[in-house]
């Protein structure tokens, strides 16, 4: 990189207010901390503009912003897919459905609700299987934030200065963003979590809009786009009659059931790290208006996080252009080979030892998608607004890390600790396990960051099992909400078999073009998929389809619960909440449908 | 509620927007050379200025309110 993208100290000085910041948030909010209930589940006090924004900012963290923008890089506008069909529909249905029996059951956590639901065992599964999940992931996205910064150089002077080689880089980012994160939820707790997610959303937008904005105004606004890039980037529906003639090489079927149902629902509906924001709600009504409120500007992020991928993709680098016009004699051969195979602004992937380009079967070169993000911040951004920006990108990372934390801590208090250690464990004990917890998760999450540093391959394999468990869920908690007579070991018997279910269907399928290994077909080859995405797609609906055969045949030969027992619990044993009264904007049902129309007219717009 | 969220967040945009307004301002025009000649530090230092601005004064007519 040029001298001139090295950092002035406004930058430093912007970076540096908002970690005092964030940590004041949590000393602040610390006096107002007085039992398990204030730490773990905010008392139940948020109001729900507050728990909406905080409900889309802790899915917002930079895998998810960096990851889209590089998607939007590779697939076009279809990746809008992944927030109009993938979670808007899921958003709407958890705030209208499922949120009265999350809130009205009076559960702590999900796998609380899946006890109160069905048993111990179905709960303990999904405690034990969620808690592993949440510090797992938490450590690799640590990892992927660390890696990246250390990759975009911008931070190497202060090193230099001190004599420190860049690798130093990797390892104070990995130690401030842990002791900042824990700082503050150790002090604050949810709330404190919470209230600094809704900050990092209003950043995230705030260091982002003018990038979008700037690179719009560069490439010619949206007709420019549509100009310069080939029509299936700039169309999202293009081609899924056949997966060949669409660049997420899926057909439509395998897009809606896997993506817009199966993978949705199961994240937007049943994971306790976005749910826990929503049970902190204030009352019912706000518990039910969160989802809701959270997609309205889940509906606009496409244009502030897909957006830059398309726009990086039509530009083409300055120093490209300057090459060209000057023939760039005194260019060495490395340099050459890097402009020849760099895509707009997306650099090819180097080896990160030999420093060699990444090629792949045919011999190509290996574009780096992940790094669309900070190269346009880079591009656009001049000191200030680069500090700003780049501040947004460090807000992502520990908004979606603190979203892990906090449910990592709540579930290990009440669904492991007091449900299986400690049984008549006092309140007081509770907040003292539940903020060692939060140490102690932090802790273990810096020790995954290291271990996927150390082996890299172990990140795929992790995703892949977190994929197994996390497919069948949904299937489990629609029958255990809208059918009575789902039983306990129906539910705990399917899970394992739509796990076991994922597990098969990968292992004997495999992508066009993949080795066989963690790629799938690692049993045997049974059928190729066109593409990685499409295998992924079918894994789920595999893997949710078993669940539910499996859960509604093993429910119909054990004795079900009786119906005293699931008032509250399921839709035709529990009082429909009547929320007629008050203005339509207040009520769920309006308010959803709305946001369907309005996604519709996004997905006809750029169809 | 214990502490109005719209302080904090009001707050810290105040202070990113004075600091980028500012900054915007005694910044000669070659820095913004990348930025399209835009002055993209004293526009949405401005932006950042007033939205912290409106923040803050709605979190405290709030408080004006309940006193009464």
């Amino acid at each position: 990189m040029q001298s001139s993208n090295e950092l002035r100290w406004i930058d430093y000085l912007i970076i540096l207010i908002y970690f005092i910041f964030v940590l004041g948030i949590g000393f602040v909010l610390k006096r107002f901390v007085k039992t398990s209930a204030d730490f773990l589940l905010s008392g139940r006090s948020i109001p729900a503009w507050i728990a909406g924004l905080a409900f889309l900012s802790a899915n917002l963290g930079a895998q998810e912003v960096i990851g889209m923008a590089a998607s939007g890089a590779k697939y076009g506008i279809a990746t809008s897919h992944f927030y109009w069909l993938g979670a808007i529909p899921a958003m709407v249905f958890v705030g209208i459905f499922m949120m009265p029996f999350y809130y009205g059951s009076k559960a702590k956590s999900v796998p609380d609700y899946l006890s109160l639901r069905y048993d111990e065992k179905t709960r303990a599964f999904n405690a034990f299987s969620f808690a592993g999940m949440t510090m797992m992931s938490s450590g690799i996205s640590m990892y992927a934030m660390a890696l990246l910064l250390q990759t975009i150089h911008i931070f190497d002077a202060p090193f230099r200065t001190l004599g420190l080689p860049n690798s130093w880089v990797f390892h104070v980012s990995i130690i401030c963003s842990a002791v900042i994160v824990l700082g503050y939820i150790y002090l604050g707790g949810l709330t404190s979590a919470i209230y600094n997610e809704v900050i990092q959303f209003f950043l995230i937008v705030a260091g982002f809009f003018p990038l979008v904005f700037l690179g719009l105004v560069n490439v010619g606004g949206w007709s420019g786009l549509t100009q310069k890039l080939p029509a299936a980037y700039t169309h999202a529906w293009h081609g899924m009659d056949n997966p060949q003639h669409n660049l997420l090489g899926v057909d439509w079927f395998g897009l809606v059931m896997g993506l817009g149902f199966v993978l949705s629902f199961g994240y937007w509906c049943t994971d306790f790290l976005v749910i826990q924001r929503a049970m902190a709600a204030d009352s019912m009504a706000s518990a039910r208006r969160v989802p809701l409120i959270a997609s309205v500007p889940k509906m606009l992020f496409p244009f502030l996080v897909i957006l830059p991928g398309l726009i990086a993709l039509a530009l083409t680098s300055p120093v490209q252009q300057n090459s060209a016009a000057s023939g760039q004699p005194n260019q060495s051969p490395q340099a050459a080979e890097v402009q020849s195979v760099q895509q707009g602004m997306i650099p090819p992937q180097r080896n990160p030892e030999t420093g060699e380009i990444v090629k792949d079967e045919s011999g190509k070169a290996v574009l780096d998608y992940n790094m669309v993000i900070p190269n346009m911040l880079l591009h656009y951004f001049p000191s200030g607004m680069l500090g700003l920006g780049l501040t947004a990108l460090l807000a992502s990372f520990m908004s979606g890390m603190a979203g892990n934390v906090t449910a990592f801590n709540t579930v290990w208090t009440y669904d492991i600790f007091k449900a299986y250690i400690k049984r008549d464990a006092t309140d007081a004990n509770l907040l003292v396990v539940g903020q060692l917890a939060t140490f102690f998760g932090v802790a273990f999450s810096v020790g995954v960051a290291y271990f996927v540093a150390a082996f890299n391959n172990i990140m795929d394999v992790l995703q892949l099992v977190f994929a197994f468990v996390n497919a069948p869920l949904f299937a489990t908690f629609l029958l255990g909400m809208f059918w009575k007579r789902a039983t306990g070991h129906g539910a705990f018997f399917g899970l394992i078999s739509g796990t076991v279910a994922a597990a098969v269907h990968h292992g004997l399928t495999i992508s066009a073009g993949s080795t066989p290994g963690v790629k799938g077909a690692w049993i045997a080859t049974a059928h190729i998929y066109p593409s990685q995405m499409a295998q992924n797609f079918y894994t789920a609906i595999y893997a949710w389809t078993v669940c539910l055969l499996a859960t509604i045949v093993i429910s119909l030969v054990t004795k079900p619960r009786p119906e005293e027992e699931l008032k509250g619990l399921v839709y035709a044993l529990t009082e429909k909440a009547h929320e007629t009264g008050g203005r339509w904007f207040l009520r769920p049902v309006p308010v959803g449908i709305g946001v369907l129309l309005l996604t519709l007219i996004l997905n006809l717009i750029f169809r | 509620m214990n502490v109005d969220l719209r302080f904090p967040l009001g707050l810290l945009f105040l202070v990113f927007g004075v600091m980028l307004t500012l900054f915007g301002l005694f910044t000669d025009q070659a820095t913004y050379e990348r930025s399209l000649f835009i002055n993209v530090n004293l526009w949405w230092g401005l932006a950042m200025l007033i939205f912290g601005g409106l923040m803050f004064f709605f979190a405290w007519k709030k408080i004006q309110a309940k006193k009464r």
